[in-house]
């Protein structure tokens, strides 16, 4: 299965937010969406995931997703978005309750999740007593247990203090390594894009638009020893989005 | 930078202090010596058994009551009420607090009769309570159930409309279904809003009782207190409301147990 964005537009009252966005995003990959804040990174990935309905232009998905896919457009969310009432197992079970499996199917599933993600040993514990980085790894054992078609992240790491940041990352990169999960992946911070990203996609600031789309070939296990390669990578996006940037924060200054 | 050798004092210390912390037997001894200043007073005629009777005796009233077993008469009468309107109230108000909460039209619709309605003082619609369900149990049960409703409802739907977005867009992401999402996202989000609603209404419960009972009722601590007054028994009236002390506290003490049992996710 994969997505096509056609044309998309969209905007809240008189603001425009996207203008014309045209994207293919393949499967088995993943596509990093960068640009400066405020150009709506966040509220493409709702209207590709049908959290929100395009004022014009429409989100095709070409294929059908397999059967045994529950959720094939699934969310990871910056701020986690866990119930602080259910402990990380009842967290994970809550997605697959709806879908009739019973009792011992949803738990054959929730330990597989729990043991590919590596939390077996908490699934007792409820939120408020995890740090940030395992919330983080609870909500993506929890995409996970639904089996995706696609993952579709909004800055998925960007509340996370800078050494939690770097293992998750680590994590992205094994589970997309032995996953081969196809994502959509959106973020502020062109290093991660360097790192995960096969395809990075630069919009413009406010009204978004796709400035340029780099392609990285480097496999992502082998990245980390072709540093040079991915800083020149990185310092390209940068050029695209200082100027943006800038004329955005002058932008908001404004008002 | 400090010299080597020079002597020097400690930063003088301003921190602590503002955390108020319950010292051991403070209270109970406290209590105790209000009670016993007021026997002392009592014994010595400093205060006239007429406006004020001793302690000893309120305590051989509560004792007689206890005897001749119309204690649980009156507490019996009094508990069926404050249940079954409490409970009806609770539930007819979270019914309609969660609908205010989640419909346009139940929120247009209700929301402000609810606001006009929540303000009136319940007691001043008890006559009227009379008329429509006559003088028995039907008029008290339904001026606690009133009363019982109306802060529910408010509590109620403020608790759905706080509980937090991202949760419930979570659910939809997920393909929850609309039932899935109000029962499992929902409610237990509006719960810690609607837990110490119970508290507000439970104290409100309690007023309306005494108030209800005192208006034709054969058996309640309301109905009891009332004789009492009007027979100047006032030994008789402190163990009355001795006992409506007692019955708040327990309730109180209820709600927290179950607070905590429910909250627990919180702490
Ligand atoms: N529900 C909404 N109603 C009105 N305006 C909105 C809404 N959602 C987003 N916007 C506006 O649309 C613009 C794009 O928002 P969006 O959140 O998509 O940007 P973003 O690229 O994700 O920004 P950031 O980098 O800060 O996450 C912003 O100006 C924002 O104020
Ligand atoms: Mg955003």
């Amino acid at each position: 299965m994969e997505l096509r964005l056609d044309g998309l537009h969209h905007g809240y009252g008189p603001v425009e937010v996207l203008r014309g966005i045209d994207l293919d995003i393949p499967a088995g990959r993943i596509v990093c969406i960068v640009g400066p804040s405020g150009c709506g990174k966040s509220t493409l990935l709702r209207l590709i995931g049908g959290l929100e309905l395009p004022n014009r232009g429409s989100v095709i998905q070409i294929g059908e997703a397999p059967p045994d896919s529950l959720n094939p457009l699934t969310y990871i969310f910056q701020d986690f978005a866990l119930l602080p009432w259910r402990t990380v197992e009842g967290n994970v079970r809550l997605v697959l309750e709806d879908h009739g499996f019973g009792r011992d199917e949803n738990a054959r599933i929730v330990d597989d999740v729990l043991a590919r993600t590596r939390l077996s040993e908490f699934r007792d514990a409820f939120p408020r007593q995890l740090s940030g980085g395992m919330k983080q790894r609870v909500a993506i054992a929890r995409a996970l247990s639904v089996s995706p078609e696609f993952l579709l992240m909004d800055e998925p790491l960007s509340a996370l203090d800078a050494q939690t940041h770097e293992l998750l990352m680590d994590d992205l990169i094994d589970l997309w390594t032995r996953e081969r999960f196809s994502a959509v992946y959106i973020t502020h911070n062109l290093q991660e894009a360097v790192r995960l990203g096969h395809r990075v996609v630069v919009l413009s600031r406010r009204p978004g638009t796709v400035r340029e789309i780099i392609e990285i070939d480097l496999p992502l296990d082998a990245r980390a020893g072709h540093t040079r390669e991915l800083e020149t990578h990185r310092q390209h996006l940068w050029r695209l989005i200082r100027d943006e940037a800038q004329a955005a924060e002058l932008e908001l200054v404004d008002g | 930078m400090a010299e080597p050798g020079r002597a020097g004092r400690p930063v003088s210390f301003r921190g602590g202090g503002f955390m108020p912390r319950p010292v051991g037997a403070v209270g109970p001894l406290v209590f105790l010596a209000i009670v016993g200043l007021w026997e002392a007073g009592s014994r010595s005629g400093l205060i006239s058994p007429l406006v004020m009777p001793a302690p000893s005796e309120a305590l051989a009233a509560l004792g007689h009551l206890l005897e001749t077993g119309l204690l649980w008469k009156h507490l019996g009468a009094s508990l069926q009420r404050l249940l079954v309107g409490w409970t009806v109230g609770t539930v007819l108000g979270i019914a309609v607090g969660v609908s205010i909460g989640l419909f346009s039209l139940a929120r247009s619709g209700l929301a402000p009769i609810v606001a006009a309605i929540f303000p009136i003082p319940k007691i001043a619609l008890l006559p009227l309570f009379v008329i429509w369900f006559g003088i028995g149990e039907g008029s008290k049960i339904a001026t606690i159930l009133f009363g019982t409703f109306f802060p529910t409802v408010i509590a109620t739907y403020g608790g759905v409309d706080n509980v937090d977005r991202s949760l419930i867009r979570m659910g939809q992401s997920f393909g929850l279904s609309w039932s899935s999402i109000v029962r499992k996202i929902i409610l237990p989000g509006a719960l810690p809003a609607i837990l110490p609603g119970f508290r507000i209404s439970a104290a409100i419960a309690i007023v309306l009782l005494v108030a209800a009972e005192m208006i034709g009722a054969e058996f309640g601590v309301g109905a009891y207190i009332l004789l009492a007054g009007n027979l100047m028994a006032t030994d008789e009236l402190i163990a009355g409301v001795v006992i409506l002390s007692i019955m708040g506290l327990t309730v109180n003490w209820l709600i927290a147990r179950a607070e905590r049992f429910l909250l627990r996710w919180r702490l």
